[in-house]
Parts: structure tokens; sequence; C-alpha cells
């Protein structure tokens, strides 16, 4: 005779420790730190080594130029460089009042990033059983950038770029922690190859329900062969916000400012 | 996740929990109407996925720390890479033991600055004038450190 057991949500007495109500103040605290910020959005591509670090840290230092207030949250974790490409000075972080300020680079660039609190030279590395790791470093990961929203102090902002790594994981992870999922930035270099990354990339984005802006050919006129900023604007509806040769002059940033506006 | 006592067809209730060593965390619950007592063992990796969700079994019951899961758990962070200012009359009064300051030396500094606040809060929440090891074990405890 199997025993009667009634369903987890016929359970109802209060639960101590109620935990979907610790979660869910884990996502207020998120959405009370962005509320001074107008607009985030995200730089992503599905394909790594393309320059999406590059081209976020210049379009910041473009809109910074421009007198807009911007942020460059650095979710990179495992490959931080947004300091070093925003020109950083060392500093310890302040922590005051139970929030933590951001890092500000010489043009006024607020920034936060994993290179800010690691060791130089060292990997990103945390305690707990190294056999297992593969269960739980991914979820601790994604808890490092929720405190990166929830804590970090941004102020008021015109626009917060999120610097993805490469891949969909980290962007899911932000579309869940936010209201709604940001808007995107593709960028991508000129070859199939990117071009083929960069779409399922774009799909994904699609697919939970993030607009996309636009998306910005790096390298190109290059030793790269291909069109890939073309035909991924052709296919997406989007337009091509900007092709970016080696060697870059700030006019090609500067350049990306008014479409920003229009983003708005 | 909840307990049902079968038996007796009622929710059965949080009770304690304690880090008994090897990385286990145990929680408690009992039975309202019949009083059984049933402890839950997490293995290590358990343990750490509990942890990384930043979320405290039986409740938090301390307001979190900024960046509170990222200082307890990485390990290659810089020693000098905070500056914590001090609040106004934060720990004023709170003595800590010789055997207490020792041991919160040991902490790395990439995390030391916030378990030393985590346990002065404890104790004055607690109206705790000297910090001593077994008051630190009892935090740990009492608000689910499982990193610390």
């Amino acid at each position: 005779m199997p025993l009667n057991i009634r369903t987890y949500h016929d359970l109802t007495e209060p639960d101590r420790s109620g935990l979907p109500g610790q979660i869910g103040a884990q996502r207020r605290r998120v959405a009370e730190r962005l509320a001074t910020v107008a607009r985030v959005v995200a730089v992503m591509s599905g394909k790594g080594g393309v320059g999406k670090s590059f081209v976020t840290a210049q379009l910041a230092r473009a809109l910074a130029r421009a007198g807009r207030a911007v942020g460059v949250l650095d979710a990179d974790l495992n490959g931080p460089t947004a300091p070093q490409l925003l020109r950083l000075p060392a500093a310890r972080c302040t922590l005051h009042d139970g929030i933590i300020d951001p890092a500000v680079s010489p043009e006024g660039v607020r920034c936060f990033s994993m290179a800010l609190l690691l060791e130089d030279g060292r990997p990103l590395a945390f305690r707990g059983p190294e056999a297992e790791s593969f269960v739980w470093r991914g979820t601790l990961e994604a808890a490092a950038l929720r405190e990166f929203l929830a804590d970090v102090a941004w102020g008021r902002l015109d626009v917060l770029l999120v610097d993805l790594p490469p891949g969909m994981q980290r962007f899911a992870e932000l579309a869940e922690l936010l209201p709604e999922p940001p808007p995107v930035v593709a960028v991508t270099i000129p070859t199939p190859q990117s071009e083929d990354a960069v779409r399922r990339a774009l799909h994904a984005a699609r697919e939970r329900g993030a607009p996309c802006l636009g998306v910005i050919e790096n390298m190109a006129g290059g030793p790269f062969a291909g069109d890939a900023g073309d035909a991924l604007a052709r296919e997406f509806g989007i337009p091509v916000l900007a092709r970016v040769p080696f060697h870059p002059t700030d006019d090609v940033w500067d350049a990306l400012v008014p479409k920003v506006e229009s983003w708005r | 996740m909840k307990f049902l006592c079968v038996e007796c067809d009622r929710q059965m209730a949080f009770e304690e929990r304690q880090l008994p060593g090897d990385g286990t965390l145990a929680a408690a619950f009992r039975c309202p109407q019949c009083g059984r007592v049933v402890a839950l063992l997490t293995n290590p990796m358990e343990t750490q996925l509990v942890a990384s969700l930043g979320v405290k079994i039986g409740g938090a019951t301390l307001p979190p720390q900024p960046l509170e899961m990222v200082r307890g758990m990485v390990t290659t962070g810089r020693d000098d890479a905070f500056e914590e200012s001090r609040e106004k009359g934060e720990g004023r009064g709170l003595i800590w033991s010789v055997e207490a300051q020792a041991r919160l030396a040991r902490v790395p500094g990439f995390v030391r600055g916030m378990v030393k606040r985590i346990y002065a809060d404890y104790a004055k929440d607690r109206g705790i004038a000297e910090i001593t090891p077994a008051v630190m074990d009892t935090a740990r405890n009492e608000l689910g450190l499982e990193g610390m």
C-alpha cells in the first residue's frame, strides 16, 4: 500500500527558511540598484576573440567624451579586461553603507570588474570541493554577476554597457536577473565563421525577447575576408552600426554616439 | 524543500542548523504534532550549491553584505582589494578576545573586513560584549557562513 503523500504546494505552513522570498529579495535588490540607470545594453557575440571588450571600452569612452554618464560592467569573470582597456588607475574598492563604489576612469567611465578584485595574474578560483566543481561553478559565477548588479552603486547613468564573455550563458543569466532582457549590440569580425557564431547568439537573444540594436563589424578591411556584418544585418533586419578598422581613431567611436542616442 | 511527517501528515518546522564538519550542512526539522526530529545532511558539493545561491537555510538573519558571496567564496582575491569605511559607532565597546583576534588574523585579507563586520553585527544584535572563538563558532552555525 503506497503512502499517501501530498505535493510540495499542498504544504502551506509558514516556512522559516523562506527560500523563494530570499531569491525574490535578491532580485529586488538588483532592480533597486539599477533604478538610476536609464538603459542597460549588452555587448555580445557568440564568438571569442572578435573584440567585444575593446568595442565596449571604446564605445564607453566615446559616450563619456560626448558628456554622457556611462558605466561598464565587465561580465567576463574569467578573462576580465575592462579596467585595463579603460585605463583605470589602480585603486582599492570602497565599501560603505552596504554598497560598493565603481572605479572611475580618467574620462569618467564608471566600471566594475572581477579584475579589480583578483590578485595579479591569478585565475578566478572559488573555495569548494574540487572534484565536483562543474556542478556548482556556474551557479557561483551567476551569483557573482548578480552581486555586481545588486551591490555596485552606479549612480545616475545614461547607459550601462555590459561586456559579456563568449557564448550565451552569461547573457541568459543577465536576462534572468533584469526586469526584462536587455537590448544587445552584436560584435563580429568579417569571417563566415564569426558570422555563424554570432547568428546563433542573435537567435538566442531574440528567442529570449531581447531587442537587437545592431551589429558592429570589428577588424574590417584587414586580413579577414567576408561580409559577416552585412549578412547578419540583412538576416536580422538590424543596422550595421559601425565597421571598425584595425587601429581605429576616436572618430570611428564618436560616430557611434548618435546611434546610441537613437536607441533611447 | 519541505519535510512532511508522513505519520502525522504535518509539515515539519525548521528547528536549527549546524555545520558539524567536513563540509556537511545539517538542518534539523521537527514535527509540530508528534515532536519527531529529522536532520537533512548535505554533502560538501550540495553545501556548496546552497552557498552559491546566496540563500540561508533557516532564513537570513542579518542584512546582506556587499559582494558577500564573492568575498566569501573567491580564493584568489587581492588582500588589499577593499577599503571599508568605518560607520559611526560601529563596534564601539565591543571586545575581541586575544584568541578571537588571532583567529580573525588568519582570515584572508580579501574577506577579513566583511567577516569582522558580520561577527560584530551578530554580537551587537545579541548584546554580546566580548567576541570569543566560541561566539564565532555559534555565529557561523546560526548565520550559515558556510564559506567562512
